[in-house]
């Protein structure tokens, strides 16, 4: 992984200083709160319903041991215990206080970590892959291109004062586990007949209240062209990106508006310019020192596993059969395998880990791994690089942890942004609707029955728990003072990109684990064999007879 | 007024004129810029420097055309948050070549000095009632920067492996 030399870390530590500094003249009257407001919040400090809320960037997802067991340490000296891992790769700390925040990014500084740009407008953490660098269908390894993009957004002095938040997603994979067609910028890598490394270029998705695929800038823009090209992008957005109104203020408003065509055209115009930079362009030393912090780490030369792997899944135990093709992904290195930690139980909220649930995981990455842990935007954690052959002493290590819930990728694997319970923003509660769905569904067998299948909830119509995109997706809406919950089928951030549809009225809290079994029940009769996922379903046979479902007898 | 010109605490030597105020003799003015263009002709050789006021919104083409006659291009911030500045100082620095006095007004913060200073500007008038020597530490805050600006630092990355 990247590692910080002297120069890094002055970078940080000069930020601590500089956040210690505001902190005291807020503190002594010199700043207004609204003077410090933009400052703390591209500091990730959010003022939220009962406290501050500090949120850490965990860049592209990508942790070490040392790291997490630093956030262990600061959730229980400073915070009452856990963290929150994001739908973004970020930890959020619910309970800081304010004065304690500079000696919280002292001590992620002293472990190569900050808490920069993680809100505000401004271009945020940049997120990728969750498997990047193991992943068995990766073509071209994103982490170089993202730490590029993370030193060149990180106190860019041009773009701190966008109209709006900015977010960058990368993917180097067959399969799109970033979710780049709802990202302000979507980069996907490519190789040329040439073998030449490129990206195919989008701008301009987003969530929120009008959720947005993102348009295609460019089929194949140059590896060295990256931050050249970025930087066209987004000084057209500073300029022209609307300031009037905070709802039209994202760039995929300003590209709906000018058109996509024109969009373009302004941006390869400024790219004439920006392209000729020198210190804008990447040349093949910079690329070649960057990829050098993320050479593979040394794996033993194993048997491919397979027939062990195959075995595991059509044997007696059933709950590590399950564990096995659920949580588990191909490694691109024989012998290994790809673990994933669901964060998804009836216990705790979606997410949330306790400190010493974080020393532990630090504990096993480094017993089965090279000490990384990875962050995926489902808000579980990943042990990247487990021998096929420790698998058994992994999963008994992690059912002991309450990490082995075989649910990744199904139904109960539910993305939940923080809600009421936290969020001013908030018209509804998440989490409390999460566990009662997963109450209901407590069937292991029957959630792995109904294959891949996502769904996500937000507590208002700013979408962090990306429910568009699920494949069921609700959302938190107020009526009346009372909270209710929308329903929407059909979302997918994968690919095949998709925004979910309304599929009717309101439903109340009590309402919503009934008519999500409902909608299961219906999936299971509809589909045509074990094959046939729930979101090929929706989209054969349209929202008809799930409405029916859930409405019928109801309305 | 004081203001603050490459990183000192300064006297301000322009005076600054709204749309109507006579044009004093000898000393540097300041004009909005749509006084200075139906007047530019007979401002053109007064013998002193001349500058004008502008928002961030200004048509680039026919600012840049004008450069060569201004001493000063003030940019107006109306509201800290509003990017905008930034961006226009950085190509009157870059592909406008403009080598003259990029003086930032209006809602100019200490906060945000060091990351205007970057992007060109060499020149502040603080919001009414800030302390200019408090202001002054702000361009301490960063001194190494991961990517380069209008102050052509280099970008960390281009910098050799240790060892
Ligand atoms: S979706 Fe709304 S309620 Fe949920 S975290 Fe975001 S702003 Fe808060």
């Amino acid at each position: 992984m990247y590692r910080y030399d002297e120069a890094d870390q002055q970078i940080v530590e000069e930020r601590a200083r500089q956040f210690r500094g505001q902190v005291e003249r807020r503190l002594d009257g010199r700043l207004s709160e609204e003077e410090f407001r933009p400052l703390r919040l591209q500091n990730g400090l959010y003022l939220q319903l009962h406290a501050y809320m500090l949120r850490v960037a965990i860049p592209y997802g990508l942790l070490s041991a040392t790291q997490l067991r630093q956030l262990a340490h600061i959730a229980r000296t400073y915070d009452r215990g856990y963290g929150h891992f994001t739908t973004r790769q970020n930890l959020q700390f619910n309970w800081p206080t304010l004065t304690d925040t500079p000696a919280i990014l002292d001590a992620l500084a002293s472990v190569q970590m900050h808490a920069i740009q993680t809100s505000g407008n401004c271009v945020r953490n940049v997120t990728s892959d969750p498997f990047a660098g193991v992943a068995a269908d990766e073509i071209v390894d994103p982490r170089p291109y993202c730490e590029f993009l993370r030193q060149w957004s990180t106190f860019h002095p041009e773009f701190a004062h966008l109209p709006r938040k900015f977010k960058i997603a990368v993917t180097g994979a067959t399969v799109d586990r970033a979710a780049i067609a709802v990202h302000d910028i979507g980069l996907r890598i490519r190789k040329d007949e040439a073998g030449r490394i490129g990206f195919e270029y989008f701008a301009g998705g987003g969530q929120g209240r009008t959720p947005v695929l993102a348009e295609k800038l460019r089929d194949f823009l140059e590896e060295a062209d990256l931050l050249a090209y970025t930087e066209a992008v987004l000084r057209i957005y500073n300029e022209l990106g609307r300031r009037d109104n905070k709802y039209k203020a994202r760039i995929k408003v300003l590209i709906k508006e000018m058109g996509s065509a024109e969009f373009r055209r302004r941006v390869e115009a400024e790219f004439e310019t920006t392209r000729h930079d020198p210190a804008l362009r990447l040349d093949p030393e910079a690329l070649a020192r960057m990829k050098a912090h993320f050479v593979p780490p040394d794996y033993a030369t194993l048997p491919d596993g397979q027939t062990a792997l195959q075995a595991g899944r059509l044997g007696k135990d059933r709950a590590y059969a399950r564990w096995l093709a659920s949580n588990l992904a191909p490694h691109r290195v024989p012998g290994y395998a790809i673990v994933q930690l669901s964060l998804k139980s009836e216990t705790l909220p979606p997410g949330d880990v306790t400190a010493d649930q974080m020393d532990a995981i630090a504990d096993l990455a480094e017993r089965h791994g090279f000490g990384r842990i990875l962050v995926t935007h489902r808000q579980n954690l990943v042990l990247p690089d487990v021998r096929i052959d420790a698998l058994r002493q992994v999963h008994a290590a992690l059912e002991g942890l309450g990490f082995a819930t075989p649910n990744v990728d199904r139904v109960t694997d539910i993305i939940a942004c923080p809600g009421l319970d936290y969020c001013d923003l908030a018209n509804a509660r998440s989490i409390p609707v999460a566990q009662s769905i997963q109450q209901t569904l407590a069937d292991a067998d029957r959630v792995h029955d109904l294959g891949p299948l996502t769904l996500n909830i937000s507590g208002c119509i700013n979408a962090c728990g990306h429910h568009h995109v699920g494949n069921i997706g609700i959302l938190g809406i107020d009526k009346q003072g009372e909270e209710f919950y929308q329903l929407t089928l059909g979302g997918s951030a994968r690919d095949d990109a998709s925004v979910g549809k309304v599929l009717g009225r309101a439903l109340t809290a009590e309402e919503i684990p009934g008519a999500v079994e409902r909608i299961l029940a219906t999936y299971a009769v509809l589909r045509s064999g074990a094959d046939e996922a729930f979101l090929a379903v929706v989209r054969r046979v349209g929202l008809g007879p799930f409405k029916e479902a859930v409405y019928a007898d109801h309305s | 007024m004081r203001i603050i010109r490459d990183r000192r605490i300064v006297e301000d030597t322009f005076v600054h004129l709204d749309e109507h105020a006579p044009v004093p003799s000898g000393v540097g003015v300041v004009l909005p810029w749509s006084r200075w263009l139906a007047e530019r002709a007979s401002l053109a050789d007064r013998g002193a420097p001349v500058g004008v006021r502008v928002a961030a919104t200004i048509d680039l083409a026919t600012l840049v055309e004008a450069l060569s006659s201004l001493a000063v291009v003030a940019i107006e911030i109306p509201k800290f948050t509003d990017g905008r500045a930034y961006s226009l100082a950085r190509r009157l620095r870059g592909e406008a070549g403009f080598s003259g006095e990029l003086r930032a007004v209006g809602d100019v913060l200490r906060d945000q000095l060091l990351f205007l200073s970057r992007c060109g500007f060499d020149a502040f008038e603080l919001a009414p009632g800030r302390s200019l020597e408090d202001a002054l530490e702000a361009f301490g805050d960063h001194e190494r920067h991961y990517q380069s600006s209008a102050d052509r630092t280099r970008p960390l990355w281009t910098r050799p492996s240790p060892g």
